[in-house]
């Protein structure tokens, strides 16, 4: 079992929660995450890690509430515990392994959209907890939705914020940063990391390309083992099928098909919205949806 | 009765399982199995033995089973395999042990597996453990993967006095046995966690969700954890695709996943999170026994399943059994049939599947036959769901964070066959992990081999 130390409603239904697990937190690095199931009866969810400390051993969760399983681990509280907690998964971030000195070298531009802020974090801290300051575009629909804006703070270089309604600081979309630091204010970046919904992913992957600004994005399809084994979070990189889970997740966006990426991900969604209704309103679904085959 | 012919197993019916996911084969009585049992001539020369890759004494235990002493059969099986319902459930006997049977010359073998099978299940509804654990001999060996190689190299080490800890990477010990095989083949609860359990009763602990390569490495396993050998019985999970147009499509499942979800993850069940893709109507490419777990799995959820493979009937890898009660329960197979393209529609879900027919050529000097394309042949099957179960290769995980342990061309890890041992000192290793896709009772095999290799090795340290 892997007991929650902590749990904090970060924005609404945006959710952060500290979990013991001493191997990952031993063993983590940025770019990666976990897999926590709640129960027996649970999915498999793949979970962003936001931090991680191995002397407490503990591992930092960030997680939206987008369907049934998410909602359940909404409601647990500090003391309960997931069933099953598995990581460190996926590959560690490129620049981790690179050298140093030439590292240091680099300029490099974050773009963080949504709850996609959560992995960017411990990438941008690693990155200062090495002398190196990276700039920081984050994006969120408004004022309420942004998080850990205090944080990252404390570890960016520059930290640009934007808002879609204008409610903090810009209006507009992080593409529209971007476009005003490269292009405007002829500021030159060597890599841009871009991790949020996929749609950012792609936008920013296309304005990037124009820009001739080499991009990583990490990828988070639908997964089960997390392991290599099932391969459902198969996407296609520059042509080959990759699988997000080990050969990821973070990927050259100007090599990934996001509208096929964007349709597999449609994949389970009525069987979710079904399970999410069972667990707000209760067994009132009897058929109608054309879907499940009940009558009418 | 005819002492050349096995006596029946009873089954469910046809037409009631191809809707359940209750086991088909409802196995022998103790009556039956007696009856059974007095068909084996106790041979001297005993060749079935031969043809057990974990030697059980066979005409041993089926003499206690004539005498209805059920508990000395255990015993007797006991001493030579750790999941006895498990093997003689899944076991390929057909080609080993019944295969070298005396009687199969004049009539049919004698019934070797069904007779394993009852003996592990009365022990176990009469709650016979195997032997006690032995007293520790203060050395630490770690098993990866709780499959079947892990679990028998694991269990054949207790017994020997070592400590042993078993490093599972998903959420439950068994391997192939909870996430591949159904539920309607090997029964969970009752036979695969019990035949766990008993492992476990012999000293040898289980952590799960450790994925070896990433929670942490086999040299740390050394280095910060005391462990003075490891075996690696990781298998084989990385599932192939065949590489045509479309296989990236919603509604495009490895028999991996399709499995998984079902058997691991239980989604037949309404009560678990996990979902499945409702199906109306399957193909299933391959056809070994997975393509049939994975066919028959697709008909129980309630759907319409060919099974789609490029050779005829004879070639089939799957078991004969698997075969026969796959077509008893109406799943129709397209013989000499090979896909060219998968067909999406506009939102990239399945609507065809584009196939070609096939025909073998005369036996070159191998003696094989090659199936090619019969040309102007094409046609399209209309489906939703296309599941791919063309075989599994080894994960690179391990491979890939371990210094010194050589993989050959196939990413397979090189490990010499009588004791497991690889190029990396300590580490052993068995079972699909080493031979690619193979049968329980093989990596079971490869997991005694290295028990023995490993106790070797330490005994002289």
């Amino acid at each position: 079992m892997y007991t929650i130390q902590k749990s904090e409603e970060l924005a609404q239904k945006i959710f952060l929660m500290d979990v013991v697990a001493p191997r990952i937190a031993k063993h983590c690095k940025p770019g990666q995450f976990i897999i926590a199931k709640i129960d027996e009866k649970g999915e498999r969810i793949p979970l962003t890690i936001c931090d991680y400390d191995a002397v407490k051993g503990t591992v930092t969760i960030v997680f939206q509430v987008i369907g049934a399983s998410t909602d359940r681990m909404a409601k647990l509280q500090v003391g309960d515990s997931f069933s099953d907690f598995v990581g460190p998964l996926g590959s560690v971030s490129e620049f981790v392994g690179e050298d140093l000195v030439s590292l240091k070298n680099k300029k490099m531009l974050f773009v963080a959209g949504g709850v996609g802020t959560a992995p960017v974090y411990p990438q941008v801290k690693w990155l200062h907890e090495h002398g190196i300051d990276a700039d920081v575009i984050m994006g969120s629909k408004n004022k309420e939705s942004l998080i850990l804006v205090d944080e990252m703070r404390k570890v960016a270089g520059n930290l640009y914020i934007t808002t879609d309604d204008g409610s903090y600081e810009r209006k507009g979309m992080v593409t529209e940063v971007i476009k005003d630091l490269v292009v405007n204010q002829g500021k030159k970046y060597d890599v841009c990391v871009a991790i949020g919904p996929m749609i950012m992913m792609k936008f920013v992957s296309i304005l990037t390309k124009e820009l001739g600004l080499h991009t990583i994005v990490s990828m988070n399809p639908i997964m089960m083992d997390g392991t290599g084994m099932c391969g459902a979070c198969r996407l296609t990189i520059g042509g080959e099928i990759k699988f997000a889970c080990v050969d990821g997740p973070e990927f050259d966006g100007h090599l990934v098909d996001f509208d096929q990426a964007m349709k597999r991900q449609q994949q389970y969604k009525s069987e979710e919205g079904r399970a999410m209704l069972k667990e707000l309103e209760g067994d009132t679904h009897h058929g109608g949806c054309g879907n499940c085959g009940g009558e009418k | 009765m005819n002492v050349l012919k096995k006596v029946p197993v009873r089954e469910q019916d046809p037409n009631i399982r191809n809707s359940n996911f209750e086991e088909v084969c409802l196995g022998y009585n103790q009556e039956e199995a007696m009856e059974e049992a007095i068909r084996c001539i106790n041979c001297k020369n005993a060749q079935c033995i031969k043809g057990c890759p974990v030697a059980i004494d066979i005409p041993a235990f089926i003499h206690e089973v004539k005498e209805g002493n059920i508990e000395e059969a255990y015993k007797v099986i006991g001493k030579s395999s750790s999941l006895p319902a498990v093997c003689g459930r899944v076991c390929p006997q057909e080609s080993q042990c019944e295969e070298k049977c005396i009687r199969g010359i004049k009539g049919e073998s004698v019934s070797i597996g069904k007779l394993e099978r009852f003996v592990a299940d009365w022990a176990r509804e009469n709650n016979i453990k195997p032997v006690a654990p032995a007293a520790l001999n203060g050395k630490k060996v770690a098993v990866i993967g709780a499959g079947p190689a892990g679990l028998t190299c694991a269990g054949d080490l207790a017994k020997l006095g070592y400590e042993v800890t078993i490093f599972e990477a998903l959420h439950e010990p068994g391997g192939v046995l909870v996430y591949g095989i159904p539920e309607f083949r090997l029964p969970k609860e009752t036979v695969v966690k019990h035949e766990i359990d008993n492992v476990k009763s012999l000293g040898v602990k289980i952590e799960t969700n450790v994925v070896i390569g990433k929670s942490v490495t086999i040299d740390q396993l050394f280095s910060e954890e005391g462990f003075d050998a490891v075996f690696i019985g990781s298998g084989a999970g990385l599932p192939k695709f065949m590489g045509i147009p479309g296989e990236n499509a919603n509604g495009v499942f490895s028999a991996n996943e399709y499995l998984t979800r079902n058997n691991l993850m239980k989604a037949f069940d309404e009560t678990y999170d996990t979902p499945i893709f409702k199906s109306k109507k399957v193909a299933v490419v391959g056809g070994g026994n997975v393509a049939m777990d994975a066919a028959r799995t697709a008909l129980r959820l309630g759907s319409e399943v060919h099974i789609v493979y490029r050779r005829s009937e004879a070639e089939l890898p799957a078991r004969a059994e698997e075969v026969h009660h796959a077509k008893q329960e109406g799943i129709i197979f397209d013989l000499l049939t090979n896909p060219t393209e998968i067909l999406v529609d506009d939102n990239g879900w399945v609507k065809g599947l584009t196939c070609v027919r096939m025909e073998l050529t005369e036996p070159d000097a191998s003696g094989r036959r090659k199936p090619v394309e019969i040309p102007g042949s094409e046609f399209t099957l209309d489906l939703d769901t296309v599941i791919m179960a063309l075989g599994t290769s080894p994960n690179p995980l391990i491979s890939a964070t371990t210094e010194g342990l050589e993989m050959n061309k196939w990413k397979c890890i090189v490990a010499e066959e009588e004791f497991g041992k690889t190029t990396k000192e300590g580490v052993y290793a068995g079972g699909d992990a080493v031979t690619g896709a193979a049968t329980v009772i093989l990596a079971m095999g490869a997991g005694k081999a290295a028990a023995n290799g490993i106790d070797q090795f330490l005994t002289k340290k």
